[in-house]
């Protein structure tokens, strides 16, 4: 964006936001707000402390186990169920249903099934994170150039060579699009699991700050928590990017 | 090479030699019948081509020949043995280039050999030279996306080639360039079916194509469809490229063809 004839860095409008988010705390509207100074203060004061160190680990285990369970079970069956109409027709229904469920209610199940701990919190993360990732493979898989196939099929080659060399890739651009919001659902899949399963990772500190009113704690934390999320799904629409020369023309 | 023109003067069927035959082909796609006990034979080292109007299941019938589809019923033979899928002798170039749009033009040409487990540094130089062959050079590390339409579809006939199959599938190859290419690349694929011993199956619905290219048109008509007539030029053939459509007998073949199936064309 142009302002004034002077070329504008990426993303500047943050800092109209954070000004405003400044001036409201600083007006002293509600506690729940304070100014960003002092979250940045505190944000600094704890980043190094071993309870927000454990909190991350926590919370980066739990999120890149879902995160990769999601992606290497999503993507195959993404796939598969683009090339074969019978696994379509048995698995579509199920896939549209939780992608749009409310997933947090069927946490408390997760819990009976898969007990308290970490594994329930993964399962939950994978649960917000797969169906998207499965439903885009799927059409990007759909929406292949029919010749292509048939073009791999004339000069022979194999299903894995099929597979590998021409259906991955040619749904790769669907296939990054998928796993940029899967991810993004995953950052609240496994805030959601801790929050509701057991009480670890940035989940404890968010119930911790937040039961004790220590809002600028609060803050802090999302601030990093989003910073994080930020940051992935950004590389990831790079990686995107990387494809674009060919998405719009296969 | 001399022992084909023979072949072409004598039109004494016992002698010629035949790389691919189709006997008695059926397909019918649901209710839909594509082809009804179609026969068909195609000289080797010559160029037939399948004309007629569309929805005539010549597409079909090429498919059926590559072994991408299978008939309901009959039989293709290539070099005497029947098909029964995709194999080695034969190579198909696509109406829409099928290239991969994420690889170089240098890949995507050796893409068949790929395919077919030749090594990266062999399957690479045999690459080089069809890309020099095809004047693709300069553009080995181009994308698709960046080439005209026509220089894709000179990648598309280097990738066919480069397998060096004997037979060469064609479907509708030139109808997605402009008109000047297409002049140029019927030029250019007449020596080809000249200096390359190969068997060439070319489908197209242009009747000046078919008639220009063609040492053998085989029209195919609808309803059902079957092969209604099997034309050889004779007289120009071996004139100069740019006199045959000006020659008589290329003339009267057009006309005659048109003849036969503007009363198919809604």
């Amino acid at each position: 964006m142009k302002l004034f004839g002077y070329q504008l860095p990426a993303m500047s409008s943050l800092i109209l936001w954070g000004i405003l988010w400044e001036l409201t705390g600083r007006l002293d509207v509600t506690f729940f707000v304070p100014p960003l100074s002092e979250v940045l203060e505190t944000l600094f004061s704890i980043i190094g402390t071993p309870v927000f160190v454990k909190a991350l680990s926590e919370t980066a285990y739990a999120f890149t186990m879902g995160v990769i369970a999601s992606i290497v079970i999503g993507i195959p069956v993404g796939i598969l169920m683009g090339k074969n109409r019978l696994l379509d027709e048995l698995l579509l229904p199920w896939v549209n249903i939780f992608l749009s469920a409310p997933l947090t209610a069927l946490v408390p199940v997760l819990m009976v099934l898969f007990g308290f701990g970490m594994k329930s919190i993964i399962i939950t993360t994978t649960l917000f994170a797969i169906w998207i990732i499965i439903l885009n493979s799927r059409a990007g898989v759909m929406q292949i150039n029919r010749s292509l196939v048939e073009m791999a099929h004339s000069f022979g080659a194999s299903p894995i060579d099929a597979f590998i060399k021409i259906y991955f890739w040619a749904a790769l651009p669907e296939i990054l699009g998928g796993v940029r919001i899967g991810v993004i659902r995953a950052v609240k899949g496994v805030i959601i699991g801790q929050l509701l399963i057991s009480i670890v990772g940035f989940g404890a500190l968010f119930e911790l700050y937040s039961s004790n009113f220590l809002m600028a704690h609060f803050w802090a934390v999302l601030v990093v928590l989003f910073a994080l999320a930020f940051t992935i799904a950004e590389f990831l629409a790079y990686l995107e990017r990387r494809v674009a020369y060919y998405a719009a023309k296969r | 090479m001399p022992q084909t023109k023979e072949v072409i003067a004598t039109p004494d069927t016992r002698e010629i030699d035949y790389a691919v035959r189709a006997r008695g082909i059926s397909k019918s796609f649901g209710d839909v019948e594509a082809l009804r006990n179609l026969s068909l034979d195609f000289p080797r080292g010559q160029l037939t081509s399948v004309l007629g109007p569309s929805g005539c299941g010549k597409t079909t019938l090429l498919k059926i020949i590559a072994g991408l589809l299978a008939p309901t019923s009959g039989e293709v033979e290539v070099n005497g043995k029947p098909v029964t899928g995709p194999g080695p002798d034969r190579a198909f170039v696509f109406q829409d280039f099928a290239l991969l749009p994420w690889a170089s033009t240098l890949r995507n040409v050796a893409f068949g050999l790929e395919l077919r487990g030749v090594a990266k540094s062999e399957r690479e130089s045999i690459a080089e030279k069809y890309i020099r062959d095809f004047g693709l050079t300069g553009f080995e590390n181009s994308y698709p996306h960046e080439l005209s339409g026509g220089m894709r579809q000179r990648v598309g006939l280097a990738r066919a080639l480069s397998v060096d199959a004997q037979v060469l599938l064609m479907d509708e190859p030139f109808s997605a360039v402009d008109e000047q290419t297409r002049r140029k690349f019927q030029e250019d694929l007449l020596s080809l079916v000249q200096q390359e011993n190969k068997t060439f199956i070319f489908v197209t619905h242009s009747i000046e194509e078919a008639v220009y290219v063609s040492d053998q048109v085989a029209i195919l008509l609808p309803r059902p469809s079957r092969v209604s007539e099997i034309i050889r030029p004779t007289s120009f053939r071996n004139k100069g490229t740019d006199s045959i459509r000006r020659d008589p007998e290329y003339l009267d073949i057009v006309d005659k063809i048109w003849e036969s199936l503007r009363s198919y064309v809604e």
